[in-house]
């Protein structure tokens, strides 16, 4: 049984561009096997043959990913000399000045309301759209190719089309607010500014969102629906009872992607936007480490910085593991 | 019954809109002059310059030190793409056919050290990484600016899920033929993997070209920028002007977006299939 839930759970996932997210799932997921490590009855024995295989990832991996993480932790307790003279061991301090600094714990409300923001509209335009495509005959293979192209949009790339919409002299957007009243100045106004953000974030992600629901729906069998149609005439109410749980498995997925998604990817969005000007702007804590590290030369405090997100992503998978995945329905 | 379907269709007719129509205000207005697009906002017809303005944008010389092209620009963005594509799937097939396929001491372990890197993504390590780089000076080289994006095991567990779903009989089979490992990942499992690469490719190289964050950080040499990177040196120009190129800088974002939408759209069955049904 406990097989079988892993491989539902997993079957609608994906480890391409966020995927990674999803293959932590599964393998951190406390529901591992024992032997789940190696797969094959029969294997090949050699004394240095998988090393060498193992060798190019491996040699990467400690260079790029280990050494730079622990590099990370390490200077976060240090206090590093302005003129580069070496550095001072000072504990805990930089977390403490960090998380004490009302700037800080201003972005870090920001991040989360933009990241609520985010996935929630990503995700609920994306499953309407799945929805209706899943249901229509006519033209559906033109709709999805329509629906997904954007995927392939770098997130500046994005933001760069997002600034003319929303630029002071020809943007459209801003032209239909006017006639509301609405004067919008991004790149001066907070607000204005996040609110153009939020848009071209969610714009860039439902298509990743509408791929992932869209094949969810098609992998419900058919008889599934058949019997669903029958038991249950109103649309709204098969879809909320019936068809919604069986989705769920995707939906819980693609929020951990979501989040990810707005945590980290939206970088490039804001960056165009904002342009190196955080001053009144709006920006995520992704943004504040790269500030404080490339632009303010606070080594010690953007190390601190990057081991705060790291709790955060560490927290975020075991969470989504221990508390929500119980709750998830898979029958 | 029918008018649910057409109400349907009119939701995905606004869906469709939303996500086209600004891609095609912003092709249709690249095609306009800067002064026009200036005067008269974005358009939706064309504007009769295209050739001019992609023209200008792809072999005009410009930037800082005033050699730089666009076309220098999309090379190293192909680089970036076709090298992190490519990789990826030499490192991974490599270390999953190793995980899947040997029995060896420190196999766990060695399991785990790969898959952890699944649990961080770049992004949360910039300024150590940054740091590394300096001190093994690879900044402003295409090794730095490819390899370490290679540090992290999504493809090690594509490969490693596909290579599970291979049947043990292929292995038994081609043992008792007599194949030893190298023979049997050649001839066998390179064959067998070769849809299984294709969409690794494409969404590899999609994810590559689109890089942003580590190519700004990697890259102070513009002779390395990459289309994406580019950008924001438009954006940086564009602050100061009293009549700023909207033309170019729309061109330049056109081009940045072409090759991996054109790969998205042509080869999206086996974009779809390698995204969504890694584990079968």
């Amino acid at each position: 049984m406990a097989a079988e839930t892993e491989g539902l759970s997993a079957s609608r996932g994906g480890a391409g561009f966020g995927g990674h997210r999803l293959g932590a799932l599964r393998l951190f997921g406390g529901k591992a096997k024992r032997g789940e490590t190696s797969a094959k009855r029969v294997q090949f024995t050699s004394r240095f043959l998988p090393y060498l295989f193992l060798a190019p990832q491996l040699a990467i991996i400690f260079i790029f990913f280990y050494w730079p993480s622990v590099q990370a932790i390490q200077s976060s307790f240090y206090l590093e000399d302005p003129f580069g003279f070496g550095s001072t061991f000072v504990g805990l301090s930089n977390y403490t000045d960090v998380l004490k600094s009302g700037e800080y714990r201003g972005i870090a409300r920001f991040t989360a309301i933009f990241t609520a923001l985010v996935t929630f509209f990503a995700l609920s335009i994306g499953l309407l759209l799945a929805v209706k495509a899943d249901g229509v005959i006519r033209g559906n293979a033109a709709y999805k190719t329509l629906l997904i192209w954007v995927y392939a949009i770098a997130p500046p790339v994005a933001g760069l089309i997002g600034m003319m919409f929303f630029d002071q002299h020809i943007g459209p957007i801003v032209e239909i607010a006017r006639w509301f009243g609405w004067d919008i100045k991004v790149g001066l106004d907070f607000g204005d500014t996040a609110f153009a953000m939020t848009v071209v974030s969610v714009w860039k992600q439902i298509p990743y969102n509408f791929i992932f629901f869209l094949s969810g729906l098609q992998g419900i069998p058919v008889s599934v629906r058949e019997a669903a149609a029958i038991d249950c005439r109103s649309g709204l109410r098969r879809f909320w009872t019936i068809i919604l749980p069986l989705l769920a498995p995707t939906a819980f997925f693609l929020l951990i992607i979501n989040i990810t998604y707005a945590l980290f990817d939206t970088f490039g969005v804001i960056d165009v936007m904002v342009k190196d000007k955080a001053a009144n702007n709006p920006i995520t804590l992704v943004y504040k480490v790269y500030m404080d590290g490339f632009r303010g030369n606070d080594l010690g405090g953007s190390s601190a910085q990057s081991v705060i997100l790291m709790v955060i992503v560490f927290v975020l998978t075991i969470f989504q593991f221990r508390f929500i995945e119980r709750r998830v329905h898979y029958n | 019954m029918h008018r649910t379907r057409i109400l349907d269709h009119v939701i995905l007719l606004i869906g469709v809109f939303i996500m086209v129509a600004p891609v095609v205000v912003a092709f249709m207005t690249s095609t306009h002059e800067a002064a026009e697009i200036h005067r008269n906002g974005l358009s939706l017809n064309w504007g009769g310059h295209f050739a001019e303005t992609y023209e200008t944008v792809l072999t005009r010389q410009g930037g800082f030190t005033g050699k730089i092209t666009g076309f220098n620009m999309v090379m190293n963005s192909m680089i970036l793409g076709l090298g992190f594509a490519v990789g990826k799937i030499v490192l991974s097939m490599l270390a999953a056919y190793a995980i899947v396929y040997f029995r060896f001491p420190l196999a766990t372990f060695f399991f785990w050290v790969i898959f952890t890197t699944l649990l961080l993504p770049l992004e949360v390590r910039i300024l150590p990484s940054y740091e590394v780089m300096n001190m093994l000076k690879l900044t402003n080289t295409y090794t730095g600016l490819i390899v370490p994006l290679l540090a992290s095991a999504t493809g090690t567990f594509y490969f490693r899920q596909f290579f599970k779903s291979v049947p043990d009989e292929l292995l038994e089979a081609a043992r008792i033929d007599g194949a030893g490992p190298f023979k049997f990942f050649v001839d066998v499992l390179v064959p067998l993997s070769r849809t299984m690469m294709a969409a690794i490719f494409i969404i590899m190289f999609v994810y590559g070209w689109n890089q942003y964050l580590w190519p700004t950080l990697m890259t102070t040499d513009e002779g390395f920028f990459t289309l994406v990177r580019g950008i924001k040196q438009i954006l940086l120009v564009w602050v100061g002007s009293q009549i700023p190129d909207y033309n170019e800088a729309l061109a330049l974002a056109i081009l940045a977006m072409l090759p991996p939408v054109m790969v998205v759209v042509i080869f999206q069955r086996w974009f779809i299939k390698g995204l969504t049904e890694s584990d079968k």
